[in-house]
């Protein structure tokens, strides 16, 4: 009885919709944290994180966890929707919601789909590139010698190895695997670069053709995230019956809070890169 | 036949003891074999239920609502007495049992009162266990409140909503026996009448109120618990749906109908708004504890107020008449119901009234002097010795919003005016009825095999019900009478087996209601149900009112017979038998209510005395006061059916013996 | 009176012949209706008219009229009850309306609720939760404990009158967008889980009023809270997380 009722029952989609939403809660505080260094950190920095985030095998646990939680939250969403739907075959003639609920709280699948649409959007031009593009570009530095500039890979080695020119073919060196230094001759890896998620993300909101397209549907993204979280997080905890009259103003005005404050700084990601950053 | 009321032997305190261990019973093995309809699922009838599907019977449930939990009993706002004496105050089994004969003004019998004082405590042991959320202190025990007529502290209450708590904890305790399949429940179901067979009560004709049909539901027992009679007056504080149809109807099968002139009007309800009204809505008792009732001095005054020229504000102190402090010094504005409503009548009638409606009937209930010396007290008790006006009027309405924030909430609601800066208008309105179909000590009515519980008998109020004791008499009735002295009499009943219903008897039945809805159906009048109502509300609460006299009961009488007989010839009826017919459903109650109605002003005229809800003009005091003649009409008046000549009805007397209480003048100077 | 006090109105109401046949908006005009008058009052004087007329009378549900029963059950332009808060439909006046006002009266829309005719649905669904475990299996006894052996902390009691004040009207299942019962059944659990009496069949009684809930076709909550803004009785949200965590609670056990 029980276990079917915590798989089956009304309240039990309830439960997942609250746990996967809090999760991903703590997710989105993870990868601000991550982006916020486009800004207050350098390229260097960035990708040495890129990397971390995406071959440390906790992390990777985590992503998993993530990709599960949003597919989860919204199947159970769509499967929510779909029921609640007809539980009301013949809908009203005339109806005055807006008298006793807030708009968000009544769009929230429509506002999920927004972001889900969003997240795809997202992956396909960042984490896909990432993951996937052939093309993707390493990491350089640029040095000044003697007036002169030249132009040098940065690699995960330590020392004065750490560096090697970008003209290959004068030092006999090729890439393989996207981001491995090979000696050619000793088919010897020597080093390994960092895709340089810092250019990439700079380039596509820098972009003179569509970084401004790209810059505003971002912010407008964050707008619909934070009503979706505006609703989501505290009516997380109704579900969860995490409540308790001393502490639901606490839970309301952190969640509101945390509603507004972390979509507003991923916002102004986009924005700095576009117009202010170099 | 000659009325046998039953009551056991012995002292008064040992009867229902020794009659109960006398009883016959029925053994676990035997119940499931042996049927039992309920009508009505109120607090007696849900009770009842519960109780008898418990002990393994199979009982069907009837009521007409959507659902049992909607009973009527569920508006009872005030509580429940029992002589528990939490409060350490005197109280006993004895003195619940004197307060309420005295209260009925000494017309109740005494067996009876006293079984429903001694199982007083029992419902509320019951009520907990099943998890009625009644008050409580900060210790965690139960609170208990007073109410009129009483010098004890010995009401049970869960805020305003009593009657409402009590009766979801019947409601549940008859789910749970839903559930497990002992009771089948009949929603939307109205009983049409009663099926008799050899002399004994074995079923009712029902109408499934969505789809038409009639059924037939056979049975070893019936009981019905149908509630009061009061919308006989159209205007009440009844609910709409409440009805006399079942009770009337095993009155047509041979039940007596015992003192149906006993109806009781309380003061203070909402007044009469207009022609189109439907409905009137009761105001709390307990706020008399703090409103002074008052009229204008001068008819000028009173004529100003009506034509909205004067504000009753603008009344200055010295013009105003508080006619219940200036008769009864000693309880003021806090006599008994039957008092109190009778003095507003005596002023409205004199030309004080001051609501603009058609009869200018209201007086004002006034918190404005509470709200002055609560204020005051609040301020010094909170160390303020000099308070100005404005912090003493902020004080006490703050006091009196907390004691009745959601009686005057509702009160704004309906009136749309402010109680807190105007007096509440108000006027005494039909509430209970004492009488009822007679019954002897075991519940059962003249027709054996047919009981009947709470409002729908006659049994423990005598001419006057105190407040907080319908509640109480309606689960005393379900849970603890009826469950022994219904299986007392199936005891008989263990090898008759299942009852037939393609049977003659049954067949008659369902042709008689069959017959009356055609007919309703076929007659194509001219006026709507709601009109004859409406015209025999007016006659009933003009003539066997408040006030009642020779002449205008007689009237009533001419007057309702031939409006009945107009109700027959020119009463519209739309729709069909086979749908949901609320129009149809009326027209068959208000039938039934025209000739209650004549039997009431028959039973009102024969009574040449004054009792509690019995005011018969001519049997007053130099005062004004009820004057009893406990000579002549120290009786019940059961009243016999003959034929629909309701002027042929023969009335049985039921002497009322006092053996263990001194019968004596009811005086609340 | 002042001619101010009357007003004419434009109705639009749905009829429905039966449970089986399509229904439709029709509408009527109805002048001179008192502003003192209730809302139901004002549909007895439409029916009046209709019958006067010689059409069929709007059938509605209402008993009380005096918003204890739970009986009445109407939709009124776009919200459960109609344009007022903390009342039933029974304790709407037409002070509320204007003159010349086009008013939609509806019944309640929920799967659950079937239509029976016009105005009139099925609320058995609710019957049904109760029958599941609405209820102390307490049968009845004279020999029950005394009722003050037993001491209920005030703060507990308080709470469990407040939930036990629910008249089981269906305005929640009606106003919520999702057509779910759950202010009703949280109401009901907390009652019972709030008390000493009810304690000991909690576990129990959440599972099954839940899974009754569930096969009756009621929606989810989504916590949009229109419930308890449109509940005549005021009922809270706070039920229904109880309820949810006693269900968790029950379900882990």
């Amino acid at each position: 009885m029980a276990k079917s009722a915590i798989l089956k029952s009304s309240l039990a989609k309830k439960y997942w919709m609250a746990l996967t939403g809090l999760f991903l809660c703590l997710f989105l505080v993870g990868h601000l944290a991550g982006n916020l260094q486009l800004i207050f950190s350098d390229a260097s920095h960035f990708n040495q994180y890129a990397l971390f985030m995406t071959t440390n095998p906790a992390v990777k646990l985590l992503s998993y966890l993530t990709y599960i939680s949003i597919l989860f939250h919204a199947v159970d969403g769509i499967m929510l929707t779909v029921q609640n739907r007809k539980a009301r075959p013949i809908r009203y003639a005339m109806e005055n919601p807006s008298a006793n609920s807030a708009w968000a709280s009544r769009n929230m699948a429509v506002l999920g789909t927004l972001i889900l649409v969003f997240i795809v959007t997202h992956m396909v031009n960042f984490w896909a590139v990432m993951h996937f593009d052939e093309k993707m570009p390493l990491e350089t530095v640029q040095v000044d010698y003697e007036g002169k500039t030249y132009d040098f890979y940065v690699t995960q080695n330590t020392g004065k190895d750490k560096y090697i020119p970008v003209d290959l073919e004068n030092s006999g060196l090729e890439i393989r695997n996207r981001t491995e230094f090979y000696d050619k001759t000793g088919n010897l890896k020597i080093a390994e670069g960092y895709k340089d998620l810092h250019k990439i993300t700079f380039a596509f909101f820098k972009d003179a053709k569509y970084g401004l397209i790209a810059t505003i549907l971002y912010v407008i993204a964050m707008f619909v995230l934070s009503f979706h979280l505006l609703h989501g997080f505290a009516s997380a905890f109704q579900s969860l019956g995490a409540n308790n009259p001393k502490y639901n103003g606490l839970i309301k005005g952190f969640g509101k809070a945390f509603s507004v404050i972390v979509p507003l700084l991923f916002a102004i990601i986009p924005i700095y890169i576009h117009f202010f950053a170099k | 036949m000659s009325l046998d009321s039953k009551i056991p032997e012995g002292h008064i305190s040992e009867k229902w003891t020794n009659h109960k261990d006398h009883l016959n019973l029925v053994a676990p093995n035997n119940r499931p074999k042996i049927d039992v309809i309920v009508v009505g699922t109120g607090l007696a009838g849900a009770s009842a239920a519960a109780s008898l599907g418990e002990m393994g019977y199979n009982v069907k449930a009837f009521c007409f609502q959507d659902s049992p939990r909607r009973a009527h009993s569920i508006a009872a706002q005030g509580g429940i007495n029992a002589a528990k004496n939490y409060q350490n105050d005197g109280d006993s089994i004895y003195r619940l049992f004197y307060d309420t004969i005295k209260g009925g003004d000494y017309r109740a019998r005494e067996a009876n009162v006293h079984r429903l004082a001694e199982v007083s405590g029992n419902i509320i042991d019951q009520c907990v266990a099943q998890g009625v959320p009644f008050a409580r202190d900060y210790g965690g025990l139960l609170d208990n409140r007073s109410f009129g007529g009483t010098q004890v502290q010995r009401t049970f209450y869960a805020a305003g909503q009593t009657g409402q708590q009590l009766l979801l904890g019947a409601y549940s305790a008859l789910s749970r026996q839903i559930g497990l399949g002992r009771v089948e429940m009949f929603n939307r179901h109205e009983m049409l009448d009663l099926v008799k067979v050899d002399g004994k009560a074995r079923g009712i004709i029902a109408r499934n109120l969505i789809t038409g049909e009639i059924e037939r539901h056979s049975a070893h027992a019936v009981i019905i618990a149908s509630g009061g009679y009061g919308n006989v007056y159209f205007l009440s504080t009844n609910a709409m749906g409440s009805n006399v149809t079942a009770a009337w109807k095993i009155h047509k099968q041979g039940a007596y109908f015992a003192n149906p002139c006993y109806v009781q009007i309380h003061p203070t309800c909402i007044p009469v708004h207009g022609t189109n009204q439907s409905k009137l809505t009761l105001m709390s008792e307990s706020l008399r504890n703090s409103g002074r009732i008052w009229v204008p001095k001068k008819k000028e005054d009173a004529e100003a107020i009506r034509a909205g020229k004067l504000k009753p504000t603008q009344i200055a102190e010295e013009d105003r008449d508080y006619y219940l402090e200036r008769r009864y010094p000693a309880f003021g504005n806090l006599v008994p119901r039957d008092v109190a409503s009778r003095a507003a009548k005596e002023r409205c009638d004199a030309g004080y009234g001051i609501e603009a409606n058609d009869t200018n009937e209201g007086v004002y209930l006034d918190f404005a002097s509470e709200i002055k010396s609560k204020g005051r007290q609040t301020a010094y008790a909170q160390g303020n010795h000099h308070p100005t006006d404005e912090e003493v009027i902020k004080l006490g309405k703050q006091w009196v919003e907390e004691k009745y924030g959601n009686l005057f909430q509702m009160y704004e609601k309906i009136t749309d005016e402010n109680p807190y800066e105007t007096p509440m208008k108000i006027y005494p309105a039909v509430h209970y009825t004492m009488g009822g179909v007679w019954v002897d000590y075991n519940l059962q009515s003249t027709i054996p095999g047919c009981f009947v519980a709470g409002e729908a008998n006659f049994s423990d109020h005598g001419a006057n019900r105190l407040g907080a004791s319908a509640l109480m008499q309606g689960l005393a009735d379900g849970y603890f009478v009826l469950p022994y002295t219904v299986s007392n009499y199936l005891a008989d009943e263990i090898r008759t087996g299942k009852i037939a219903t393609n049977t003659p008897e049954f067949d008659e039945a369902e042709k008689r209601v069959k017959d009356s809805i055609n007919f309703f159906l076929n007659n194509n009048g001219t006026k709507s149900v709601d009109h004859f109502h409406k015209a025999l509300g007016n006659i009933m609460w003009n003539k066997v009112g408040m006030g009642r006299n020779e002449k205008g009961l007689s009237e009533a009488v001419e007057e309702i017979d031939a409006l009945r007989k107009e109700f027959y010839k020119e009463v519209y009826v739309p729709g069909s038998a086979d749908e949901l017919n609320p129009e149809l459903e009326k027209a068959l109650r208000v039938a039934d209510f025209m000739e209650l109605g004549q039997l009431m002003a028959m039973d009102g005229l024969q009574r040449k005395e004054s009792c509690g809800g019995h005011f018969r003009e001519e049997y007053q005091d130099a005062e004004g006061e009820t004057l009893r003649d406990d000579e002549n009409f120290k009786f019940v008046g059961a009243w016999e059916y003959h034929g629909s000549d309701i002027n042929k009805e023969v009335l049985h007397k039921e002497e009322l013996n006092y053996e263990f209480i001194k019968i004596a003048a009811r005086n609340y100077k | 009176m002042a001619s101010s006090k009357f007003i004419n109105i434009n109705l639009k109401i749905w009829r429905q012949k039966n449970a089986k046949e399509k229904g439709k908006i029709e509408t009527y005009k109805l002048d001179n209706v008192s502003i003192e008058s209730s809302f139901l009052e004002m549909l007895d004087q439409l029916n009046e008219q209709l019958v006067s007329e010689r059409q069929e009378p709007v059938a509605f549900d209402h008993d009380c009229r005096e918003g204890i029963c739970g009986m009445c059950s109407l939709f009124i332009n776009g919200r459960a009850h109609g344009p007022d808060t903390g009342i039933t439909t029974c304790q709407l006046h037409m002070r509320m309306f204007k003159n010349n006002d086009t008013i939609y009266v509806e019944p309640w829309r929920s799967k659950a609720f079937p239509v029976i005719k016009d105005l009139v649905v099925d609320r058995t669904a609710f019957d049904r939760i109760q029958q599941a475990g609405g209820f102390v299996s307490v049968n009845t006894s004279g020999n029950t404990i005394d009722a003050n052996a037993t001491p209920v902390p005030k703060h507990d009691a308080d709470r469990a009158f407040e939930a036990a004040a629910c008249i089981g009207c269906g305005a929640c299942v009606a106003t919520c967008k999702n057509g779910s019962a759950m202010l009703f059944v949280g109401a009901k659990v907390s009652q019972y889980a709030l008390l000493p009496q009810g304690k000991v069949e909690a576990t129990q009684r959440v599972l099954n009023m839940v899974r009754q809930m569930d096969e009756e076709g009621f929606g989810n909550c989504t916590n949009t809270g229109a419930c308890e803004v449109e509940c005549p009785k005021g009922i809270s949200l706070e039920n229904i997380a109880r309820m949810n965590r006693e269900y968790l609670a029950a379900s882990l056990k």
